[in-house]
């Protein structure tokens, strides 16, 4: 989260940081450890209304941004969702509002979306990261009917979704279709996971038959549109990890500061001293990189110009690939800086711990965005070689 | 975060005796100035590419003074060309803008050859603490010739005695008349052999803590009594030297502060560079400076050893030019942080322990990856050869400039406001600080 942030943004940021501090608050989240869906209709809704879900929308369907760059203003969201570990599809929520907009259909569907009334979850058949199942779909054409098998795990709120924008692929290509998640042929099963209040389920779809008007953005077209729709949950997953990273880290200053052993306080040992500095630069560098992913995303913007959209999807990668491996760092020492008690559920580090954990997975591990950045590389300088 | 260190700052209009005067301020808008830079650089300097520095033996003594002499040209031809101190005040013979001008500069240099020998220490941090704690009558005698490139500076400050702690100075300047008499040994200056001038840190007071009794002077390399040492690195280097000062003359008006006030000037004096890449007085090209090659070579490196498809291998060269992209990002963060507010000025020391935990990878990922050539290689060998002693050479990255130790104090204590490490030379006098067996002063 950039150091400079205008009066409106800075207004922004922290409405939805004290709504967060007052209803999601570390004993609420405890709470709903078992919870199914990890929130209740009514905050998602009111969280809606601050403007979560509607800043990578166009103006014309409602949406718009606070600082005039939408992905921008979600880095203030997201960081926030990081900092209290919130509940809540925050990344999946915009990327179908994003899906939506951008291909100016079920505009219906949008504004629920847009309004917290709906949950929608996003089914990325065309990239998923659980290597083990064999996830993807298959999108066939049966008159004017579309006929969608195969499987995409795990998606993120899918079993308290209404909706599902799912994406597969076609004899044309990547395919994109938005179905009540009701619909015959749908078995959502859910998953356990690391996430205090993040739900995931496996999503089956069995022969599922929707009609042609189902489809978002044309049959086989999806492929730039899923391109962007990552970015998108991409640049979400970012700052999210940063705000837990920052919590984590500052709760852990505190912490040296007060506790003592043998008659002085831990910040006096330069021992620690040493790995407090280092996490430091983690978490700047951290903060940089999203910052500057969301300067990239924003300059790229509705263009289609190869080139820059390669460099926003490098320094994407590069936000993850970094804050996937160094944030772990950072928050694992911070368990290690408390003793035992880090360990401990009742401590409040794992819930840092856990939204960074979960982030660092299921979009990517450091490694997968490692060989992206590599494989940008050999597109654009290896030519020459 | 808590508790920005106090620094006094020597930059206020009564240290240095002028504010800085409307005529001084350019008024060129960034853009405007982007475009007559985009038009000028390829008109008056050459394309040379992603050229990197390295600490390599690379170059003969006699091709080396050639290529200083060029690269005094270089800076003459910007100074000429009205792109010399875009952040110095128009009296001292620059431009008068502001960092973001700088900063457009850099971008529009980028492949074009640059005065690198004069960027660091010259522009930064001895230009930087000239503009800062210098005298009005000092400004106007160096500033402009250093823009000129008539003047490349050195900073005397290590010894051998001790580089971290640089306030445990030996070097003495004792007073006699209008003059002062300098003697001792300072070390790891890079060039001064051809180097013209030097800011020097000496012990002026030793009755007194050590911070109180230092002065810094300006000081002429070529002067009777100063010695240059050639130092060879473990890798056949010779940049880096030492200097025996010997009843070196000073007048009293190449002081730098005011007498026994060395400290403050130095507290100056490092966040002057600290600040290298973020410095508004260098011009580094976007895209060059040490190890920022960030994947791209080492992408071509794998090809020529056969390596580009080995899936361990590009995660290695993803690996570096995320440092690189992170590096850049996290620049760019600390100079909002300073600016704003948000960071204290000691942050840049974050930056540099980024530099240096980059480069360790990035070193270790070249070597790594040119397998059994790392350890020995032909002279045909291309971007393989040298590796090895390129690897030998990785902790001068946690070394040069300030050591990582030193870096992560700064920032726990600095930064953080942790508690300082104890320290056994506070509140006595200097030479009664120990010194340990072998050290005289």
């Amino acid at each position: 989260m950039r150091y400079i942030r205008s009066e409106d943004e800075e207004f922004f940021r922290s409405t939805t940081a004290r709504f967060l501090t007052e209803f999601a608050p570390p004993a609420r989240l405890r709470e709903l450890r078992d919870d199914p869906v990890g929130f209740t209709p009514d905050y998602w809704r009111r969280g809606a209304e601050l403007g979560w879900v509607s800043l990578l929308v166009g103006e014309e369907h409602g949406g718009g941004s606070i600082s005039g760059s939408g992905p921008s203003d979600l880095t203030l969201v997201a960081h926030e969702f990081g900092a209290h570990g919130a509940p809540g599809p925050l990344g999946a929520a915009n990327v179908v509002a994003l899906a939506l907009s951008a291909a100016g259909s079920h505009l219906d569907v949008l504004g629920e979306v847009m309004a917290g009334a709906t949950i929608a979850a996003w089914c990325d058949g065309e990239q998923t990261f659980d290597l083990s199942s064999g996830s993807g779909v298959k999108v066939a054409y049966d008159g004017d009917d579309l006929v969608l098998s195969g499987m995409v795990r795990p998606v993120e709120s899918a079993a308290s979704a209404t909706w599902l924008l799912v994406a597969g692929r076609s004899p044309d290509g990547p395919t994109q279709v938005l179905i009540p998640a009701a619909t015959t042929g749908v078995t959502i099963a859910a998953m356990s996971g690391v996430d205090l209040t993040r739900r995931f389920a496996a999503v089956r779809l069995d022969g599922v038959r929707v009609s042609s008007s189902a489809v978002v953005g044309g049959a086989g077209l999806a492929g730039a549109a899923l391109a962007g729709q990552r970015r998108a949950q991409r640049l979400v997953a970012a700052a999210e990890s940063v705000g837990a990273m920052q919590t984590a880290f500052d709760m852990t200053v505190e912490w040296a500061f007060d506790r003592y052993s043998f008659g002085r306080p831990l910040a006096s040992y330069q021992a620690l001293k040493h790995r407090f500095a280092d996490m430091k630069t983690w978490l700047e560098a951290s903060h940089g990189i999203v910052d500057a992913a969301a300067g990239a995303l924003t300059a790229a913007q509705g263009g289609a110009d190869p080139d820059a959209l390669r460099e926003v999807d490098e320094v994407l990668h590069a936000a993850l690939a970094y804050i996937g491996q160094n944030g772990s760092e950072l928050l694992q020492d911070c368990v290690q800086l408390h003793g035992g008690l880090g360990v401990t559920f009742e401590h409040d580090v794992h819930i840092y711990l856990r939204r960074h954990t979960l982030n660092r997975s299921i979009h990517g591990a450091p490694s997968y965005h490692r060989l992206a950045i590599a494989d940008i590389i050999e597109a654009t300088e290896g030519r020459a070689a | 975060m808590t508790s920005a260190p106090n620094i006094d700052n020597p930059a206020s209009a009564d240290d240095t005796g002028v504010d800085v005067a409307i005529e001084d301020v350019g008024t060129e808008d960034v853009d405007s100035f982007r475009l007559r830079a985009r038009a000028w650089i390829p008109a008056n300097l050459r394309h040379v590419g992603v050229s990197t520095k390295t600490l390599r033996n690379e170059t003969t003594d006699e091709e080396e003074l050639v290529e200083v002499a060029h690269e005094r040209k270089i800076q003459r031809t910007l100074f000429d060309g009205g792109f010399a101190g875009i952040c110095v005040p128009r009296a001292y013979g620059g431009q008068g803008l502001t960092p973001a001008h700088q900063k457009a500069f850099n971008e529009e240099m980028a492949g074009y050859e640059y005065p690198t020998r004069l960027q660091s220490p010259t522009m930064a941090p001895c230009l930087g603490l000239i503009l800062d704690c210098g005298t009005e009558e000092q400004k106007l005698r160096h500033v402009p010739a250093i823009l000129r490139g008539e003047e490349i500076w050195m900073q005397f400050l290590s010894e051998p005695s001790g580089g971290s702690d640089m306030a445990g100075a030996l070097t003495s300047a004792v007073r006699d008349g209008e003059e002062w008499m300098l003697n001792g040994s300072k070390v790891w200056t890079t060039g001064a052999w051809w180097s013209d001038w030097a800011l020097c840190l000496a012990r002026t007071n030793w009755d007194v803590q050590k911070h109180r009794g230092l002065t810094v002077f300006m000081l002429p390399l070529l002067r009777d009594g100063i010695e240059v040492h050639r130092i060879e690195m473990l890798n056949g280097n010779r940049e880096f030297c030492q200097e025996f000062l010997t009843d070196v003359r000073v007048p009293d008006s190449d002081r730098v502060g005011d007498v026994d006030d060395g400290w403050t000037v130095s507290i100056r004096w490092m966040y002057h560079e600290r600040m290298l890449y973020n410095s508004p007085y260098v011009t580094i090209p976007v895209g060059s400076g040490f190890g920022a090659t960030g994947g791209g070579s080492l992408l071509r490196l794998a090809q020529g050893v056969g390596r580009a498809n080995d899936p361990v291998v590009r995660d290695r060269i993803g690996e570096t030019r995320m440092l690189a992209i992170v590096k850049e990002a996290l620049q760019e963060r600390i100079g909002e942080g300073m600016r704003s507010g948000g960071l204290s000025d000691q942050a840049a020391a974050i930056g540099r322990l980024m530099q240096a935990m980059a480069t360790v990878r990035t070193t270790e990922a070249y070597y790594d990856l040119t397998g059994a050539l790392g350890g020995a290689w032909s002279d045909d060998d291309g971007l393989a050869a040298e590796r090895g002693v390129d690897y030998l050479m990785r902790q001068v990255s946690c070394i040069g400039g300030g050591t990582t130790e030193m870096a992560r104090n700064v920032i726990s204590e600095r930064v953080l406001g942790m508690p300082r490490e104890l320290s056994l030379d506070r509140n006595i006098a200097f030479r009664d600080v120990p010194r340990g067996p072998g050290t005289k002063s």
